[in-house]
């Protein structure tokens, strides 16, 4: 070859060609399939196939049905794709072995769905369209209210230690929001068995890092309007206050944990209910309309409906169906509850280092004991739906 | 919280991270580079609350754009000769996109840069965003295009036919094996950088001269997220290179991780690109013009080659190489001609090319209707059933290839062909970039180094060892590319759908058993083996046998 040749490139916008009928839409002709519209590898929850299973089932592929070479590259042990031993928990199917390949043995797998992993459906049934949605109306909702606040002077009626609140304690929940939501729920997003399992583990990770964002941005803006806010004092509260050095470490232990599932269960079904809600719906959300403050309690909330509406809805569907599995119920209930075991005790521990919050505003919020309760109520009305029981520790 | 600026916000939010006092975030992924701990900016600059809307604004835009294209009816003039490689590439394509996402969490604990990792989760959601945004076009098109088989059976064609398998390494590649070769070189630093310029802005391009303008809406919003990517990607190459004994393992990575992109996107992309248009206007850039430019002058000159300056040695000659496969060996025309030849196993149709694709053909590629001219001819003449059998199975001069072990596209450049016994198995690769990814790099020892960190090449990367012996019907029924009414294909070799025109499964019962090459390889003795190289080695172009000694 001589430089010559080589084709030379125009940068030129190209004109593009005029357009040709070509009747190559929908229905134009009959002929085998032409009426077949619809995807047709896998068997919706529903009679007709939804739009959000439509965008998500099978993206990820499994050995064990289609994926008939099997996946193509491994981590050094050889293991590639998203290995159901990432979890203890089992669904029904998930102890056979891999299909074998080998000369002329055909590239059927099990029939589909092959295991019981692929049968969760989100019921946020989350994906682009609704991400975006959701969590922009979330952004515009929470950006309208703290202007219109700032407009109005409304942080001007703060009780001069809510001002001190907030900046401490309020401030201080930004670390948990952020550190879940990047190394427990974004981490976990690589390791569930399906596509639909970590998509919606990722899309509650990022709940999560919106929220502690959230938390920030509002914390800048109380700098910035408030004179006495310090905009520094949730990060000496958080590394330094003993209120909340049981948060911290059960927060950290909870991005330690190596099963994904055990980490999800941790953290939605038994942390949440007993500390987030704790913390949110049973302190902030009672305690900020008494010191005059009506503001905090929209971030708080938007947070509290994330979780409550939203990601414990999906938590939900992914665990009672391995509850009651129709191979594994025994094996997944005895693992549940083992993890409440280990779990319930860590986290009334960290709520109870939280007790001294509720002395600090002028205006009180109702009582400690009845806050967590009123928790403890929740989260055995949780389990109750999963069909888990009460482990003896939630008394202690 | 509007007012404030993004810069005070942004620093605002680093605030956000801490050291662990009580416990370490779990370490799940191992890499063999070393990265020191030291304060880092994040590239990104993205807070949330911008962000969100942002996204959600370029989605109206798409989805405005698709109900305004159904209601135009779109496909009244879309090119079916385009939208039957959608079925191919739309198989493919979501697959990486939610793979890069699955990704990022290979780098949180291995790059301990607390800084990177707001950008690492956006772009997670930013590959939600694409995967499900592109499932949501294929699933407009299995609704509104005239023929939707092979749409309608996407993923499950997608993970059990050998042409998803070569577009699965650019993805499984990303998630596997060293967390920095997979999530940063390969998948970053490489396949971002570098390859998505063709996938997303190149495809549009011929796809709206196709008559098809919502691929181009989704591509470019999905080109929209992509600087941040490269961001990201550039931002854990320069802590890597920070550490000059990183050095080795980056450059072992760039050479695997350019080869390996090279092969399986080239072969794919400039498969769509040249066979898959009817756009034959002389000023249309041929993909060798658009590899040249975005490839060769904007990623291979202004952003790798810049890297020496870090005493970094970067492949040069398999840049060369690649560049001198698609110009001078033929790399597109050998894969799109393999293609056609095995239309049996495919889940799209191939339209035959006329006299004026054989013009713009030679126009762009002096030279090629000599070497492939006559082969597509015979395609032409042998698309529609008649007593014969389908052109795989015919004697057209073309000798049916061996697989490349590691990138799975055949070894079509016969010449170029390595064959060697790698862990106790004959293989055959298509270059010695290849056979090196394999028996060099893929080790837990690189260059007398231990790297135990370093991934494996697994599975049944043969297809056809799948099917070894088995009659074309049969493998066609296994894989399930047969349409409703029990008989006909869903690939074609031409784009006619009078159903008197089609191909069934009886045509394909005619034809013989079908081997597979590996498997029969490794049956030959030594000197079988020899005589099977020295003859391949000579075959082509265009398939053709070696001439008589
Ligand atoms: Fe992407
Ligand atoms: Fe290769």
């Amino acid at each position: 070859m001589t430089a010559t040749q080589e084709p030379v490139p125009t940068q030129t916008e190209r004109s593009v060609p005029k357009p040709v009928f070509t009747d190559a839409e929908a229905g134009a002709r009959e002929f085998p399939d032409s009426n077949l519209r619809r995807f047709n590898y896998f068997i919706p929850r529903k009679r007709k196939q939804s739009h959000y299973e439509d965008v998500t089932v099978e993206v990820q592929p499994d050995p064990r049905h289609y994926l008939s070479q099997g996946w193509l590259y491994g981590f050094a042990d050889g293991k590639g794709g998203y290995p159901l031993e990432w979890t203890v928990l089992k669904a029904w199917g998930s102890d056979r072995p891999e299909p074998k390949r080998y000369p002329g043995s055909g590239g059927q797998g099990y029939e589909w769905p092959a295991h019981g992993w692929h049968e969760f459906r989100d019921p946020n049934e989350e994906w682009e369209q609704s991400i975006y949605r959701n969590n922009s109306n979330v952004v515009r909702q929470l950006n309208q209210n703290v202007d219109a606040a700032r407009q109005s002077k409304a942080f001007d009626q703060w009780n001069p230690n809510w001002v001190q609140f907030v900046a401490q304690h309020v401030g201080a929940w930004m670390h948990v929001d952020h550190g879940l939501g990047l190394y427990l729920f974004a981490n976990a997003n690589r390791r569930g068995p399906t596509n639909m399992h970590n998509t919606a583990i990722s899309v509650n990770s990022m709940h999560r890092i919106r929220s502690a964002q959230d938390l920030a941005l509002y914390n800048l803006t109380l700098s910035e309007e408030i004179a006495e806010f310090d905009g520094e004092a949730h990060l000496r509260t958080w590394q330094e206050d003993p209120a909340w050095q049981g948060v911290r470490g059960v927060a950290e232990q909870l991005t330690s944990t190596w099963d994904w599932a055990e980490a999800l269960f941790a953290a939605n079904v038994v942390f949440e209910p007993l500390v987030g809600e704790l913390f949110r719906s049973n302190l902030v959300q009672q305690a900020a309309p008494g010191n005059g403050d009506f503001v905090t309690p929209t971030l708080i909330g938007a947070a509290e409906y994330d979780y409550a509406e939203r990601d414990l809805r999906y938590t939900k569907a992914l665990f009672q169906p391995l509850v009651a599995d129709k191979e594994f119920a025994e094996h997944n209930t005895r693992t549940m509850q083992s993890w409440l075991e280990a779990w319930v005790p860590r986290c009334l521990a960290a709520a109870r280092t939280l007790q001294p919050l509720w002395s600090q505003p002028d205006a009180k919020p109702p009582r400690f004991e009845d806050a967590l309760d009123r928790a403890k109520s929740r989260f055995g009305g949780i389990l109750a739906e999963l069909g888990l029981r009460n482990p003896k520790e939630l008394n202690q | 919280m509007t007012r404030q600026s993004v810069a005070k916000a942004h620093e605002k939010i680093q605030e956000l991270s801490w050291e662990p006092a009580y416990h370490e975030p779990v370490s799940q992924y191992g890499t063999d580079y070393t990265f020191s701990k030291a304060k880092k900016k994040d590239p990104l600059k993205q807070v949330l609350r911008s962000y969100f809307p942002m996204e959600e604004e370029k989605d109206h835009r798409v989805y405005g754009a698709q109900d305004g294209a159904i209601r135009g009816n779109m496909f009244r003039q879309v090119q079916p000769r385009w939208m039957e490689w959608q079925k191919l590439f739309l198989s493919i394509i979501p697959l990486p996109e939610i793979s890069a996402a699955r990704a990022m969490p290979l780098l949180f604990r291995t790059v301990p840069n607390p800084e990177l990792h707001n950008g690492q989760a956006i772009q997670m959601i930013d590959e939600v965003r694409h995967s499900t945004i592109q499932q949501n076009l294929k699933r407009l098109y299995m609704n509104n295009y005239i023929d939707p088989a092979g749409f309608n059976s996407s993923l499950r064609n997608f993970q059990n036919d050998y042409a998803g398998t070569i577009g699965r390494q650019f993805a499984e590649g990303f998630i596997t094996g060293d967390a920095i070769t997979a999530a940063s070189v390969y998948l970053t630093i490489v396949a971002e950088t570098a390859f998505t310029n063709t996938l997303f802005v190149a495809m549009p391009g011929e796809a709206a001269a196709n008559g098809d303008y919502l691929l181009p809406t989704v591509f470019h919003s999905v080109q929209s997220d992509e600087s941040r990517h490269i961001s990201n990607g550039y931002a854990t190459l320069l802590m890597a290179l920070s550490d000059e004994s990183n050095h080795q393992l980056l450059e072992r990575d760039l050479r695997y991780a350019w080869w390996n992109n090279h092969c399986v996107v080239d072969a794919a992309i400039g498969t769509f690109i040249e066979y898959g248009t009817k756009d034959r206007r002389k000023d249309r850039e041929s993909y060798a013009e658009m590899w040249r430019r975005w490839i060769y002058d904007d990623y291979y000159r202004s952003y790798l080659v810049p890297l020496e300056k870090y005493g970094l040695t970067i492949p040069h000659d398999l840049v060369e190489e690649s560049w001198n496969r698609i110009w001078n060996k033929g790399y597109v025309h050998e894969v799109a001609q393999f293609f056609a030849t095995g239309w049996i196993a495919n889940y799209w149709r191939i339209d035959p090319m006329t006299d004026e694709d054989f013009e713009w053909f030679e126009h762009k590629y002096p030279g090629w209707y000599d070497k492939y001219g006559a082969w597509w001819e015979n395609y032409n003449r042998l698309s529609v059933p008649n007593g014969h059998k389908p052109i795989a199975f015919e004697d057209v001069d073309y000798v049916y290839p061996h697989r490349c072990w590691t990138c799975m596209v055949p070894c079509l450049i016969r010449q170029d062909m390595v064959m060697d016994e790698v862990d106790g198995q004959w293989r055959t690769y298509c270059s010695e970039g290849c056979h090196w990814t394999d028996a060099v790099a893929f080790r837990d020892t690189y260059e007398g180094r231990q790297t135990p960190n370093m991934g494996k090449l697994t599975g049944a990367r043969e297809w056809e060892t799948l099917y070894h012996n088995w009659n074309f019907a049969d493998i066609v029924k296994d894989m399930g590319y047969v349409r409703d009414d029990g008989e006909t294909l869903v690939a074609q070799p031409h784009l006619d759908l009078d159903p008197k025109k089609m191909w069934t499964l009886d045509h394909l019962r005619r034809c013989p058993p079908f081997p597979s090459p590996n498997v029969s390889l490794n049956e030959m003795t030594d000197s079988e083996r020899q005589a099977f190289h020295s003859d391949y080695v000579r075959q082509g172009p265009a398939g053709r046998p070696a001439p008589a000694e």
